[in-house]
């Protein structure tokens, strides 16, 4: 018998020994981080703890001082590529306020997000199909939104743009996808519709969700990591992290 | 694609419409073919307002619908009239020279009469050397490629370090008030190679057309300007739609999300600072033989300022709001600077718009501003504006105010 595949050929994302300081402050201290390509994942930690850092590292946004960051089947290092070659590589962010482009309808949104070549000459020389439009109206349609296609975005409430943020997310095909605090201002309805979307969503895909209200992580059912002061506490399910007394100390137990 | 690029863009319709309305009327009126209503030197004017027009569309492309707020664009209008100037300066006076050694017993060998042009040309700033930037300049065929590779290699060189650095907003605006300013001052040496402060002279005359009256000639120039803004217009209009257009104002209110959508910003920035360089070459070139003469106080950093303003005024973001601030700014800025608009004596003082127009053009920025942030081109814009729920439109600088977006 051949010894089995090391356990990074089996995990999407790979992060070790990270750490990056801004003016002297440590905001990531030696973290590492593993997903497996269908999975989903539920970062926890108070405030400062650098689960926005760590998903700014992950996307390109900032570059660590030290540790490697590695994604895909065949690994490939995010470090030296910029944040758009990490994006068409199959990363996905969700920002917590929801960014979407406000002068632009909600197809010329769902457009721009689908997933095509995005070189300047293929995009100039682009021209929509029917099956381009058949995809978008799609989009629309799964977040509720079918009927707003020739709206301005910035016409929408707000829990409709995170639907959009959402199905621009759901356009470009990625398969590691970042989402910080989906929650947020959403209703229960909304927000029982987006643990059900994440939920499904990480049958096909790498989800990290970056959460702090409880409810929400405990319906999502998943593994946890708590981060605290730029590394990784603990990590399991939720039920086995909430009994870590190191967690309860500087998360819980406040 | 059931419904025709006319179709899906009536505006550009309605503005080719216009032009060519405009275009038969002035033909109608004018000296050359027509009645003789409209003095030559007018049509002069007019024709170089087109060229104008459109610059201030590349202006729109890059500032209204890209947000970046490039305040050198003058700089390289200027440097595609260099370009075509050198071969006009150089075939006119190859023309005189032959003429005046026609006399000669024995026929002027080619070096003679290069000779004879160079001296020309540069006896003014004490040469007698045709400088090595003049190598193509006896030639159309060579010349005039280089009023589009000139200004494309010197936006590319220049935008692709300045974006590579990811130089934004003000920052960016200065640093094409530096290259403009800096290109000025070098074409100001008289050891530039450009007849220094002196200037390209005479580009009024067409190689062998010296026999064609002005009137005519300033007709025809009349006629490709149009025919050249119709086409400029036709080429943004079809960049602004479909989704280059919409990536375009994507990245003017919030580029940091583009490129999480995947899209190569700088790589954006680049081609369009490039092309717009190059229109406004184009239109550079066919204004300076309209107007006569260049030299290197056309690069002043305030060419680019007033550009600025023009699109502002006319309304940014939308092509036929640059054609407009462009067309009445430029127009009423020649009547009030030319001496035709009446002096108004109070008394005690007189007021003489010679001085006081850019105080009037200042004042009249800020009410656009103010009062009709869509510009003069928003006026045609009939709909009501949705309601947003914020008033940005973005967190970009460049970002299109809530109150300058149409519906």
């Amino acid at each position: 018998m051949t010894t089995i595949a090391p356990a990074r050929t089996t995990s999407l994302l790979e992060v070790s020994g990270v750490s990056v300081t801004f003016d002297g402050f440590r905001a990531i201290n030696n973290l590492s981080f593993a997903i497996g390509p269908q999975e989903l994942r539920a970062v926890i930690g108070p405030n400062g703890a650098g689960k926005t850092t760590f998903m700014d590292i992950v996307t390109g946004k900032t570059r660590p001082d030290e540790g490697t960051v590695v994604f895909g089947e065949v690994p490939r290092s995010l470090l030296r590529m910029s944040e758009a070659q990490i994006a068409r590589a199959g990363v996905g962010r969700k920002f917590q306020r929801p960014t979407v482009f406000e002068d632009q309808s909600v197809s010329e949104n769902l457009m721009l997000a689908l997933k095509a070549a995005r070189t300047p000459w293929r995009v100039l020389f682009w021209r929509e199909t029917a099956k381009d439009r058949v995809r978008v109206a799609e989009l629309a349609a799964q977040v509720g939104l079918a009927d707003d296609l020739s709206r301005k975005a910035g016409e929408l409430s707000h829990g409709q743009k995170q639907w959009l943020e959402i199905a621009m997310l759901l356009a470009q095909e990625p398969r590691l996808l970042l989402v910080d605090e989906p929650a947020a201002g959403m209703s229960f309805l909304e927000r029982e519709q987006t643990t059900a979307l994440l939920v499904e969503l990480a049958k096909t895909r790498a989800v990290v969700v970056v959460e702090h209200d409880m409810e929400f992580i405990r319906r999502l059912n998943c593994k946890v990591t708590v981060l605290h002061e730029g590394s990784v506490l603990a990590e399991g399910s939720l039920d086995h992290v909430t009994k870590n007394p190191q967690v309860i100390e500087v998360y819980l137990g406040r | 694609m059931t419904r025709t690029f006319l179709a899906r863009n009536p505006s550009t319709l309605w503005f080719l419409l216009v032009l060519a309305l405009f275009t038969l009327g002035v033909t109608v009126l004018a000296e050359g073919f027509g009645i003789g209503l409209i003095p030559t030197a007018f049509v002069k004017v007019l024709g170089k307002t087109l060229c104008l027009c459109l610059v201030a569309l590349a202006m729109d492309l890059i500032w209204g619908y890209t947000g970046i707020l490039s305040l050198g664009h003058m700089a390289f209008f200027a440097l595609g009239g260099y370009m075509t100037g050198m071969w006009l300066m150089y075939a006119r006076t190859e023309e005189i020279v032959v003429q005046a050694l026609a006399g000669s017993p024995i026929p002027p060998t080619p070096e003679e009469v290069a000779q004879g042009v160079a001296t020309q040309i540069f006896g003014v700033v004490g040469g007698s050397d045709l400088p090595v930037v003049w190598s193509f300049a006896h030639s159309a065929f060579l010349q005039l490629p280089l009023v589009l590779i000139v200004p494309g290699v010197l936006a590319l060189i220049f935008g692709w370090l300045a974006f590579r650095a990811r130089v934004n907003g003000v920052y960016l605006s200065i640093l094409t008030q530096a290259m403009t300013l800096a290109l000025a001052l070098y074409l100001f040496q008289n050891d530039s190679g450009l007849r220094g402060n002196n200037g390209l002279s005479g580009l009024q005359n067409l190689p062998g057309l010296a026999d064609v009256p002005q009137s005519t000639l300033s007709i025809l120039f009349f006629l490709a300007s149009a025919l050249l803004l119709a086409a400029g217009y036709l080429l943004l209009a079809w960049v602004t739609s479909g989704k280059f257009g919409s990536a375009l104002r994507a990245i003017r209110d919030d580029e940091q999300r583009l490129r999480f959508l995947g899209y190569p910003v700088e790589g954006y920035k680049l081609f369009v600072f490039t092309l717009t360089a190059m229109v406004a070459a184009v239109a550079g070139a066919f204004y300076y033989p309209q107007a006569g003469i260049i030299n290197p106080a056309e690069l002043a950093p305030i060419a680019s300022i007033y550009l600025a303003v023009w699109v502002a005024i006319g309304g940014r973001g939308r092509l036929y709001g640059a054609v407009i601030g462009a067309a009445f700014v430029s127009l009423l800025s020649s009547w009030f600077t030319g001496g035709m608009a009446p002096a108004i004596p109070l008394g005690f003082y007189t007021i003489n718009w010679v001085d006081w127009w850019t105080v009037l053009l200042g004042l009249a920025f800020v009410l656009v501003t103010l009062f009709a942030p869509r510009g003069i081109g928003g006026l045609f814009d009939r709909l009501p504006s949705p309601r947003r729920h914020g008033a940005q439109l973005g967190p970009d600088d460049g970002a299109l105010r809530e109150k300058e977006a149409d519906a």
